[in-house]
């Protein structure tokens, strides 16, 4: 019961969306299935994205490097060792064995965390919004670089041929370690340390927090999951294309964390069940739908349109988020722990 | 020598449109701490109000076959009221958000307009020929330099100029800058927040349609991403320059603008496509031993 207690957040969040997936398995809807899964995918991505910046307070432009590397590593480690020799110039070590896809998944996703340390050391130096843009800058150097590397990436072209093993349950499976791990992290001391400097720096400073380690430790560990969030998404899609990895997918990401409210995990998970429904209903209504005998169809372009304008309805009424720095709300009465706080 | 020169002026040239780019996000990043990712299309949409809305291949010219101190009057106009018109429907609103909740709406506004274009010209690259006659090149001092760079680097001149001078010696621009060092004490002396913001918005939507019908002039492609790379590298060069700062804001047009080219010559031809890689590097590489870029700002600091 205690552990209940401990743990509410992420066992309440998990349960929810066991719920929804359990729904969809039953409803036999191989094409809804699809769509849950890539929403469990953004989970995983977007609560990756939120033990950085719902922490730390710091936006992350650069992320989507994080999930491009791990699409890759998972890449060169699964794909049959015929197509590998077919594009791809590797080493003896990747070009000559096929790896088994869940050690690849954890070995892609270590390399996007150490990329991410190496870029994390000079970075994390710099203040809040110069240490954002620099992400920036590293994304456009990945992606640039991955592009233009064609002996390992087949530069702009589409490597295609990744195992395709990423259906409901395993993502609904990675999605709960995710939440996990993220609510650990967050109750703990480093977590706890990071969150205080994000309220106010110099008072943390002040309390002996050093804030670029701490901001560090927050990066490598949210990188692991984007990573995880790229190899996920290469296996469910079974092909990555470095230009799939740029500012369409670094905005919807975002802005999922920030609709849903940056602040809390329950935040980040919301927000990616609000946006993505969202889009799924303007799709729908884009491919036309009928209402008994009236046929009704919007204009091509009227969902990413929508999705643009309910963001920013949603961002004018709510500007913390839906969640506002809230969590499930508990059974067992108010946490311990801070209550949401209000800006100055 | 002569190549020497020819690419110096390239530098300068190019430089010239990522200090253009950089001020008028740096300006209103001063006054109201917002990174304007709109901006790009900004400069985007004054390309596309050159031409007849419609989706066809070709792109017929409407605006932009006028005379041109009316293209340019009126092209710098709709870009104006676009930039107010922003900023009173979707930044007004946040004016008290974090700022993080203003760049994603600033992304949600950009992804609005990007959209909104695609659906009425269509998603494909368009070419047009805006002032043909300047790509012709003139010879100054024995070197052949296209007239487009020249009035490039002169229009940018004249209007880092005039912006200063309205920094400096008119009420509005007083205001500005007092507004850009501290907001609270300046609303509190008086400056009225609404309408600084306003002509903040307004001076950077003017910036941005000179950049817009200069980059037309050069390039000759419309297309709906057109915005992004210079806005990129714009904010690149905001925080190379110093946050906060218009000086650092130009200087690291300049600075990232020159050093493209600059790469684009030395490196060798098998590096040359990561050209891009070696200039966010080097970005980085100045954020690591100045962190608060090269002109440091004091206010930019959060006072204890």
């Amino acid at each position: 019961m205690s552990l209940l207690r401990r743990f509410w957040t992420p066992i309440a969040l998990s349960a929810a969306l066991f719920a929804i997936v359990v729904a969809v398995w039953a409803s036999g809807d191989g094409i809804l299935a699809r769509t849950v899964t890539d929403g469990l995918i953004r989970i995983v991505l977007v609560v990756g994205l939120y033990i950085f910046i719902g922490n730390s307070g710091v936006l992350s432009f650069g992320h989507i490097a994080f999930m491009l590397v791990g699409a890759y590593g998972t890449g060169w480690l699964t794909l049959s060792v015929f197509k590998k020799s077919f594009v791809l110039q590797l080493p003896d070590i990747l070009a000559n064995y096929q790896y088994p896809v869940f050690p690849s998944a954890i070995a892609a996703s270590l390399l996007a965390a150490a990329v991410a340390f190496i870029v994390g050391v000079p970075i994390m130096r710099l203040s809040g919004i110069a240490a954002s843009i620099a992400t920036l800058a590293v994304l456009g150097m990945f992606k640039t670089f991955y592009t233009n590397w064609d002996s390992w990436t087949m530069g702009a072209a589409t490597m295609p041929g990744l195992p395709l093993y990423v259906d409901m349950w395993v993502a609904l499976s990675w999605v709960v370690f995710t939440l996990f791990i993220a609510f650990v992290y967050q109750q703990s001391r480093f977590g706890l340390a990071l969150r205080a400097s994000r309220e106010d720096e110099f008072a943390a400073r002040a309390a002996g927090i050093n804030i670029s380690h701490q901001r560090l430790i927050a990066f490598v560990l949210s990188a692991f999951f984007v990573g995880l969030g790229g190899v996920l998404h290469g296996h469910f899609l079974g092909v990555i294309a470095v230009k799939n990895f740029w500012l369409g997918i670094t905005f919807i990401s975002l802005a999922m964390l920030i609709v849903g409210g940056q602040r809390s995990l329950t935040g980040a998970v919301v927000g990616v069940v609000v946006i993505s429904t969202v889009v799924e209903l303007l799709l729908k209504i884009e491919q036309g739908f009928t209402v008994g005998a009236l046929e009704i169809s919007a204009p091509p372009g009227i969902q990413e349109i929508g999705i643009a304008i309910v963001m920013l309805i949603i961002l004018i009424f709510r500007p913390a988020g839906i969640m506002a720095g809230r969590e499930v709300p508990s059974p067992f009465g108010r946490r311990r722990g801070a209550p949401p706080v209000k800006k100055i | 020598m002569t190549a020497f020169f020819q690419n110096a002026i390239d530098a300068i040239a190019l430089g010239s449109l990522f200090a253009l780019t950089a001020l008028g996000i740096g300006l209103i990043f001063g006054v109201m701490r917002l990174i304007n990712f709109a901006h790009g299309d900004f400069i985007m949409i004054g390309g596309y109000s050159l031409i007849v809305p419609s989706s066809a291949m070709t792109a017929t010219l409407f605006i932009g076959a006028w005379p041109t101190p009316f293209l340019v009057a009126t092209i710098c106009l709709i870009i104006i009221v676009l930039a107010v018109a922003s900023e009173r429907l979707a930044f007004r609103p946040l004016r008290d958000a974090q700022p993080s909740v203003l760049l994603i709406t600033s992304f949600a506004l950009s992804f609005f307009f990007e959209h909104l274009v695609i659906m009425i010209y269509g998603g494909r690259p368009k070419a047009l020929n805006l002032w043909g006659g300047l790509i012709e090149p003139v010879m100054v001092a024995g070197v052949r330099i296209p007239a487009l760079q020249i009035i490039t680097i002169g229009v940018t001149v004249t209007l880092l100029l005039l912006l200063v001078l309205f920094l400096r010696y008119t009420p509005m621009g007083v205001a500005i800058r007092a507004a850009s060092e501290d907001f609270r004490m300046a609303r509190l002396l008086g400056v009225r927040a609404n309408r600084v913001i306003a002509v903040a918005f307004a001076i950077s939507g003017f910036l941005a349609a000179v950049v817009s019908l200069l980059l037309v002039a050069q390039t000759g492609v419309l297309s709906f991403h057109m915005g992004i790379p210079l806005v990129l590298f714009a904010f690149v060069a905001t925080v190379v320059g110093g946050m906060g700062s218009l000086v650092g804001a130009v200087l690291g047009g300049f600075v990232v603008g020159v050093s493209s080219v600059v790469f684009q010559t030395v490196l060798p031809i098998d590096l040359r496509p990561n050209r891009d890689v070696f200039v966010y590097g080097m970005v980085l590489l100045i954020l690591l031993f100045r962190p608060s870029g090269l002109v440091k700002v004091k206010s930019i600091e959060e006072k204890v």
